[in-house]
């Protein structure tokens, strides 16, 4: 990794970020970072934490532990960890969209777009003041805004149905409006959560173009996702995650081929577990999960943040948070374990376990 | 067929068929339901003794009533209707251009508005108009500006205020202490009146900023209970539920009175006669003037940011976050915004009545205004006008239904079932019109041109 590039060339960088839930350890010691004006994608199996990580870097949830930078273009740092909630999007400048999406459905187009840039207007009318008696001032910038949100709205696309209501808009243009909103904001880090969700391949194509003209106007995207076709696409570096960990990170080429994030998203076949299973001894492979980073809080076998099945899979020791991963959960680990196994078949067992105290 | 209360077995039977049948039974059900309300009555006879009275007569004549309306609707109406409604869809849906009323229909009101007590003077006199521009102008005027006062807490930043009213009592009180006390004017204390109630706003906001929906509502409710209780049992400054009374009069900028007894009484100033009207004439022209502010600034305020952060609180307050948008301040300044104009409806009801107990602030007023809102279209000013024209003065209008007497006896007194046909128009008024009055949204800015946005996007918000 770039790890000679300098601070600033990094608008974000994520370290040591954990979120538990309870006992749930929805995020465990994640650390990334994000390049200005790339797109860097987030991605994972369903339940993996990308949603997680994404509300703890938009302020909606205070991380457990860990440290969330970003760098401003103008030399700014914030630790958004610390910052409110809509102090985040005001004044680090970062934006975000929702997986489901939230407009204000009986709102028009225009309106959205509006209300996305409040904070000027508020500060153009004087905080309400001089709006109220009319001052030339505010109506200049409410002209300006408009003109904004004009600029974006045929960015999108969406520039004929700017006096309808935002719910009456098809999905995939829910979607791009939810982009165009969050642009208005003038983020420096837009922050996606699954923007293809949903969307037949011409409107995902549609999207692919706005996202990378958002990329040239020097903006950074932070992206989840789950069509690979997007994020092979446009993204120019790629974090995978499983249960709440960091598996791999990398150009996208190379996580294409990294084993783990292949076992990750297709699995590993039944019988090769059983085959490692055996292999190595069903305890043992428990035993490599255990020991492998923070053994105390190990990621659940759900990192879901509803709270209902959670507390099912989720086993509370007597000393309070401990979780155990339920056998064979987390199919990159099983990589490791095969290839931990493979690699210790020729030498006894007991030299790379862990002493067992004569047990066995 | 969907319309009649049988079953779909009898989809073969005519009309006329399935009419005597369903009356026969309308006829059974109101017979076995009325026998005991109507047929037998107790009564006191002049040994203090209970008797029982029978009424067969009245029972029969009811029940005759409902067999032939039933009669009548199942065999004449149902068909009609189906009729019209089969004729409505064959017809392509014309697009029709607004009528000259619903085009200037904030025109023609305000015309109507300004005219009505020239009007009710040349009608009925002097001393006659002052019971139409009292207890009707005057009164809905009020309930308007209390109701477009609260339409900007619940209508437009969605949250659900049920103690509105006790903004209104810090109005009223604050004017009739401070008046009584200091002996300032009203056109110092009017908008004294509005700080205090916004002031009383803020800290109602405050507590309940996390609250959300219901929690929201019992909350507000509770702070309305508070402030009356406080009014009632603080005695040595609001003087109990005795109320406080001789509260000064307004007077035109200090410069006409309304005081018979003061040099610049308007009689002596313009010499005219005497009369009690001139002042009311007066207070509705104020009312009326503080009801067009009050329009003004909730248009003006939903063009600007921060009724747009309203509106917007209302459709997602999660996504305003993510916009940046402080949704703290945002609430806060909707509940001082909203307590404001109830406190200038305050102070000018302490100026009108002349006299304030804590007996004019009960729950049942916030549910009055709560409903002309709700009735109104929430977010609409025209439709909440309308509401409360409907509601305050259609209950007021029972007062004077003398004729009703013949029909139903000389003990018959209208004004009791008020609140019967409060209820039963709400129910009706919401059956036909579920988002009330004016359902439609008026965006606040426009690229191509102004389009009402359907009641079935907007939301009602959570709280």
């Amino acid at each position: 990794m770039n790890a000679q590039a300098s601070m600033s060339d990094f608008i974000l960088q994520v370290e040591h970020l954990s979120m538990k839930f309870g006992g749930l350890v929805a995020i465990g010691d994640l650390s990334f970072q994000a390049k200005r004006g790339e797109i860097t994608a987030l991605i994972g199996p369903n339940g993996a934490g990308k949603t997680t990580v994404f509300n703890c870097i938009t302020g909606f949830y205070k991380p457990t532990e860990g440290m969330i930078t970003l760098n401003k273009r103008d030399g700014s740092t914030f630790l958004l960890e610390r910052l409110p909630n809509h102090e985040i999007p005001a004044r680090a400048n970062v934006a975000r969209t929702f997986q489901n999406i939230r407009l204000f459905s009986g709102m028009t187009l225009l309106e959205n777009l509006l209300v996305a840039q409040h904070n000027k207007l508020m500060k153009a009318s004087g905080y309400t003041f001089l709006g109220l008696f009319g001052f030339p001032s505010y109506r200049q910038a409410s002209a300006e805004s408009i003109e904004l949100a004009r600029h974006w709205l045929e960015k999108a696309d969406l520039v004929d149905r700017a006096d309808d209501p935002a719910g009456d808009l098809p999905y995939g243009a829910q979607r791009r409006l939810e982009i165009a909103r969050a642009m208005c904001t003038g983020p420096e880090l837009l922050c996606l959560d699954e923007p293809a969700a949903g969307l037949n391949p011409k409107e995902s194509a549609a999207l692919n173009e706005l996202l990378m003209g958002i990329k040239g106007t020097g903006t950074s995207i932070l992206l989840i996702e789950h069509d690979m076709s997007v994020v092979m696409q446009i993204s120019d570096h790629v974090v995978v995650l499983e249960y709440g960990r960091k598996i791999s990170d990398g150009n996208p080429a190379s996580v294409r081929t990294d084993p783990r994030v292949i076992a990750a998203y297709l699995g590993v076949d039944d019988e090769e577990v059983q085959e490692v299973l055996t292999e190595v001894g069903d305890e043992d492979v428990i035993e490599q999960l255990d020991t492998g980073p923070d053994a105390a809080h190990g990621p659940g076998n759900s990192a879901s943040m509803m709270a209902g099945p959670v507390s099912d899979s989720v086993e509370h020791a007597n000393e309070g948070e401990r979780v155990t991963v339920s056998k064979g959960a987390s199919k990159a680990a099983q990589v490791d374990a095969r290839a931990n196994s493979t690699k210790s078949k020729p030498a006894p067992k007991s030299s790379t376990a862990k002493p067992r105290g004569g047990r066995k | 067929m969907a319309a009649t209360v049988s079953s779909g077995r009898d989809a073969v039977a005519t009309p006329i068929q399935r009419a005597f049948r369903e009356a026969f039974y309308a006829g059974a059900i109101s017979l076995g339901l009325f026998v005991l309300f109507i047929g037998l009555r107790t009564d006191q006879n002049i040994t203090n003794e209970l008797i029982l009275v029978q009424r067969w007569l009245l029972l029969a004549i009811v029940v005759i009533a409902v067999t032939v309306g039933r009669f009548l609707y199942v065999a004449y109406a149902v068909p009609a209707m189906e009729r019209s409604k089969a004729e409505k869809a064959a017809t392509p849906a014309v697009v029709a251009e607004p009528g000259f009323i619903k085009q200037n229909f904030n025109r023609i009101g305000l015309v109507i508005l300004l005219l009505y007590p020239i009007a009710m003077v040349l009608l009925f006199g002097f001393q006659g108009s002052l019971k139409w521009v009292d207890n009707f102008g005057i009164q809905i005027l009020i309930y308007v500006m209390l109701a477009w006062g609260l339409n900007i807490v619940v209508g437009l930043a969605g949250l659900l205020d049920l103690g509105y009213v006790a903004f209104y009592a810090v109005g009223a009180y604050a004017y009739a202490l401070l008046g009584t006390h200091f002996g300032l004017s009203f056109w110092i204390l009017l908008p004294a009146a509005g700080c205090m109630a916004a002031f009383w706003g803020v800290m109602l906001g405050f507590p309940v900023l996390r609250l959300r929906g219901d929690y929201l509502a019992i909350v507000t409710l509770a702070f309305g209970e508070i402030i009356r209780l406080v009014l009632i049992n603080w005695r040595e400054v609001t003087n109990g539920s005795a109320g406080i009374s001789g509260i000064p009069k307004v007077s035109f900028f200090g410069l006409i009175s309304f005081n018979v007894s003061d040099p610049n009484y308007i009689a002596k100033v313009l010499h005219i006669a005497q009369s009690g009207a001139y002042y009311k004439i007066f207070l509705y022209y104020l009312a009326l003037g503080l009801c067009l502010l009050t329009a003004f600034v909730t248009i003006r305020l939903r063009r600007l940011p921060v009724g747009r952060a309203w509106e917007a609180l209302r459709e997602d307050e999660i996504a305003c976050r993510s916009l940046g948008i402080n949704t703290t301040t945002t609430k806060l300044t909707a509940f001082a915004t909203g307590a404001m104009f109830g406190g200038f409806a305050g102070s000018f009801f302490a100026a009108r009545q002349g006299f304030v107990s804590p007996e004019s602030f009960v729950f049942l007023e916030s549910a009055i205004i709560l409903a002309i809102v709700v009735l109104g279209g929430m977010g609409s000013l025209g439709g909440i006008a309308v509401a409360a024209l409907v509601m305050i003065g259609g209950t007021e209008i029972l007062r004077e239904l003398d004729f009703l007497k013949a029909v139903f006896g000389p003990d018959f007194t209208p004004e009791l079932y008020r609140m019967l046909l409060f209820g039963m128009a709400m129910v009706i008024v919401m059956l036909w019109k579920p988002r009330g009055f004016v359902g439609s949204r008026e965006p606040t800015a426009f690229l191509k041109e102004r389009r009402a946005v359907s009641a079935s996007f907007t939301k009602e918000g959570h709280g």
